[in-house]
């Protein structure tokens, strides 16, 4: 699913205008515990999240997340939207919460992105 | 007759609709993975035939038989109004009227994919329409190419070629820094030094790691796994040490390791920080998403070996080993 029928169907708000849109998102995964990101998701996906901190965006990376939608919507401090634009990452404000979000994603066609890491 | 008793298809019994579950999303294979990232615009033709709706029909026939298409998009400043192919032309041919202009007989209902969308939207459109050939268009309408089921495989093999050059090159690379480069023993070492306490940096370093193990020639997923358990102690450092302390990467040719090494405060009780979900943190730790006592766990999961030595006072030193096979980090292939 292409991110800009995300944002529309997240009516959602881009924090980084810098940063193209015109991305490809394979999967979906939720989460607010960043350990989880790294045990359990697969790259290509978009990260939702109630978390604002810059940790956020570097957790996105290194498990290689195509964009992530801050849920209820928060806005994170400036220093979180500096590294984004650095490791071009879109961030998204949306107002639902996570469940609503999530299910209004699902019901389009988007996949969840739950998997373990492989190890070998 | 078997052929009456088979069983229904997923597609007959789910129709187009079957659900994608979470096991179908694990199997998803390079060429799936490129249909989602190829856009249509990449694969599609955009050289054009099209004809005009006031065109005589014998002048369509003319265009469709020299450059031996079977559709032509009618086109009216630049919007698509129709499509005119040869079922089209039957129906002139069983009245008989072929003195007549295109827009008598062109079909208007037309199905379209955009431009900017990715071919597997095209795949779909192709199967429930089972049309051959789609018009492109782009987003205020306008007609800017064709795609047929040609062209995807085109598409696909083409994306499928690339990278196979790149994995050439990658490890031509690779095979570089270790071959040419004549010892007993080589091995590249990176340092990092992270501070205490320094949640706005946390990642920085991991995200290094992890750049230069792809720059290397490391498999995405041999990188990913280095990043992730990289990252969990280095968010360890910046999460519970006194004085910070020093990421360390090491890669030779069949293994690389990672390592941590701080001076303080030690772990009193090893067993314990090892089970799942023991945890320290204070609550600004946890506010941040972090300190839920899975970090040595996730750690674990990532590398194939991971050692934790400490002492209470002096210090901790974590070893993570991960084990190369041959062909994802070294150009050899012997």
């Amino acid at each position: 699913m292409n991110l800009n029928d995300i944002i529309e169907i997240s009516e959602g708000e881009v924090l980084t205008p810098e940063l193209s849109t015109d991305v490809n998102i394979h999967g979906g995964y939720c989460a607010d515990l960043m350990s989880d990101v790294l045990a359990s998701s697969r790259p290509r996906a978009v990260l939702i999240t109630g978390l604002t901190n810059p940790q956020v965006v570097r957790t996105a990376q290194i498990a290689e997340f195509r964009a992530i939608i801050f849920i209820r919507g928060k806005v994170p401090q400036p220093e979180t939207v500096d590294i984004a634009i650095q490791e071009n990452i879109p961030l998204i404000s949306s107002p639902m919460g996570m469940f609503e979000l999530t299910g209004k994603l699902h019901d389009a066609g988007l996949k969840s992105y739950e998997g373990n890491v492989p190890t070998n | 007759m078997s052929q009456q008793t088979r069983q229904p298809t997923e597609q007959e019994k789910f129709g187009r609709h079957r659900p994608v579950t979470d096991r179908d999303a694990q199997e998803i294979n390079r060429v799936e993975e490129l249909s989602y990232d190829l856009k249509i615009r990449e694969v599609m033709t955009s050289k054009l035939y099209t004809a005009a709706p006031d065109m005589p029909l014998p002048k369509v026939l003319e265009i469709m038989r020299t450059n031996r298409i079977s559709g032509v998009p009618v086109v009216q400043d630049r919007k698509m109004i129709g499509i005119f192919s040869i079922e089209d032309i039957v129906r002139a041919l069983e009245k008989n009227d072929f003195a007549t202009t295109v827009s008598q007989y062109m079909t208007r209902d037309v199905v379209t994919v955009a431009e900017y969308e990715s071919i597997v939207k095209a795949i779909q459109t192709f199967t429930e329409s089972r049309l051959g050939r789609l018009p492109v268009v782009n987003k205020d309408g306008e007609l800017v190419g064709m795609i047929t089921k040609g062209d995807i495989t085109r598409g696909i093999l083409i994306a499928l070629q690339r990278d196979y050059k790149e994995e050439e090159l990658r490890r031509y690379r690779a095979s570089h820094l270790f071959e040419d480069i004549i010892s007993d023993r080589t091995t590249l070492v990176l340092r990092y030094n992270i501070k205490a306490g320094d949640f706005t940096h946390g990642g920085n370093a991991s995200s290094h790691i992890k750049r230069a193990l792809l720059r290397l020639g490391a498999d995405a997923q041999l990188a990913r796994r280095c990043g992730i358990a990289a990252y969990e102690a280095e968010m360890n450092l910046i999460i519970h040490t006194l004085n910070g302390g020093i990421l360390k990467l090491e890669v030779e040719p069949h293994k690389i390791t990672l390592s941590t090494t701080d001076d303080g405060p030690g772990i009193p009780d090893i067993e314990r920080v090892l089970q799942p979900g023991y945890s320290t943190a204070t609550d600004k730790v946890r506010e941040m998403g972090f300190g839920a006592g899975m970090g040595l766990v996730n750690i674990k999961r990532c590398v194939d070996k991971m050692e934790l030595e400490s002492t209470v006072g002096k210090g901790t030193k974590l070893t993570m080993r991960i084990s190369v096979p041959s062909e994802s980090l070294n150009g050899k292939r012997e």
